[in-house]
């Protein structure tokens, strides 16, 4: 049943936004903390436990599924309903945090792959031309 | 005629919104094979023409909503709202594959990490020197620097305004515009030649848009590897964002 895995999303959805709740009153902040990370790391526990335990079913993973796929066309509905006007009166921040935080990263990656070298990948493999002569 | 047109679209706002967002998508695809031949992403081109739209909306309108303030793309609040947002978000993490994610190791971990933190004070310090100091505004740029999912979550989570959202989903767009346009160019000078740079680059430069489409253009065979770091980037950063990095910045800059 398709609705299984949309509940189980669901569920987790709700768990984390209220985990996220009591930890910001625990915190004493009035905002939600980390709530949609809580909710992600149930999810992933959840489809652990129910692919050992068995009840994971493909109906079940395609409820989850969908919305998983539904993503990015919900960011860009998000997208759509911004407060772009006031954003462009902020002027250059955006862009300038941007390049600084490419830069810096990419500064980082390159250092971490000279200190860290990894195998590199075999080269791909050429199809072997048939040799001319009739062999086999 | 056009007012029962309208009207039905109206009544039924959320379906107007799901027809909607996919004339966009479709037209960003088209517009991504024949315009910049797959190297720029289908899904960057439609987030670009979501903002755009969000100006005309909000130029039309004079309201804070964007395109949501219009009548007809009501539907579009909904659809692009806080509920929908999370309930899309979390559901990803269900591709994520713990045993994979295992053999990303220590320098995957290590690599995340960076990845959050690094951009994290750059765009946070970048906010600061524009003015912008307040706990919650520098907490809510300095998180759109992660990912362009990380900054309004971040900055629903804690009291953002609208604007400082749109300024945050705007500094990890040209992030991941800059990662996907970029990454084939500086493939060599960071040493993108095997699966464990491919995950350390998932891991520090973030956004699954940007990494798995930069990586597709450098050498393909690399993209799982980096999408598996890139897949917890957004994870770590909106369980990071609202809480230690929000109460780090405020024990700093005060409330």
């Amino acid at each position: 049943m398709i609705i299984y895995g949309v509940a189980l999303l669901a569920i987790c959805t709700l768990a984390g936004i209220v985990l996220g709740d009591m930890l910001g009153v625990l915190l004493g902040v009035k905002s939600n903390v980390g709530g949609v990370g809580i909710a992600m790391l149930l999810l992933i526990f959840a489809r652990l436990y129910m692919q050992r335990h068995g009840g994971m079913t493909k109906d079940c993973e395609l409820g989850v599924g969908f919305w998983g796929a539904m993503y990015i066309p919900v960011v860009v509905a998000m997208a759509a309903q911004q407060n772009v006007v006031t954003a462009l009166h902020g002027g250059p921040v955006a862009v300038l945090a941007a390049i600084g935080s490419v830069v810096l990263c990419g500064c980082t990656i390159a250092f971490i792959s000279r200190t860290h070298k990894g195998e590199p990948l075999p080269d791909e493999p050429v199809d072997i031309a048939p040799s001319a002569a009739g062999g086999r | 005629m056009l007012d029962l047109i309208e009207k039905g679209l109206e009544h039924n706002g959320l379906v107007t919104a799901f027809a909607f967002v996919g004339v966009i998508m479709w037209v960003s695809v088209v517009l991504s094979k024949r315009l910049t031949f797959g190297r720029v992403h289908g899904s960057a081109i439609a987030i670009v023409i979501g903002l755009v739209l969000a100006w005309v909306g909000g130029t039309l309108t004079g309201g804070q909503k964007g395109l949501a303030d219009l009548a007809l793309f009501s539907g579009i609040g909904l659809m692009g709202g806080a509920m929908l947002r999370d309930f899309a978000i979390v559901a990803t993490a269900f591709e994520v594959q713990a045993t994979e994610a295992r053999k990303a190791g220590m320098i995957g971990a290590v690599a995340l990490l960076l990845g959050t933190v690094l951009p994290f004070i750059v765009s946070a310090s970048m906010a600061w020197v524009f003015g912008y100091r307040d706990a919650v505004s520098m907490t809510t740029i300095g998180a759109g620097a992660v990912t362009y999912i990380v900054g309004p979550v971040t900055g629903a989570a804690i009291g953002a305004t609208s604007d400082v959202m749109a300024l945050s989903i705007a500094t990890g767009l040209i992030k991941a515009i800059l990662v996907m346009v970029g990454t084939p160019f500086a493939a060599r000078w960071m040493g993108l030649d095997n699966p464990r740079s491919a995950m350390v680059f998932g891991g520090l430069a973030g956004t699954v848009s940007g990494v798995t489409a930069g990586l597709a253009a450098t050498d393909r065979r690399l993209v799982p590897y980096g999408a598996l770091t890139a897949t917890f980037h957004t994870g770590l950063g909106c369980l990071l964002g609202p809480s230690l990095l929000f109460f780090i910045v405020r024990g700093i800059v005060g409330a």
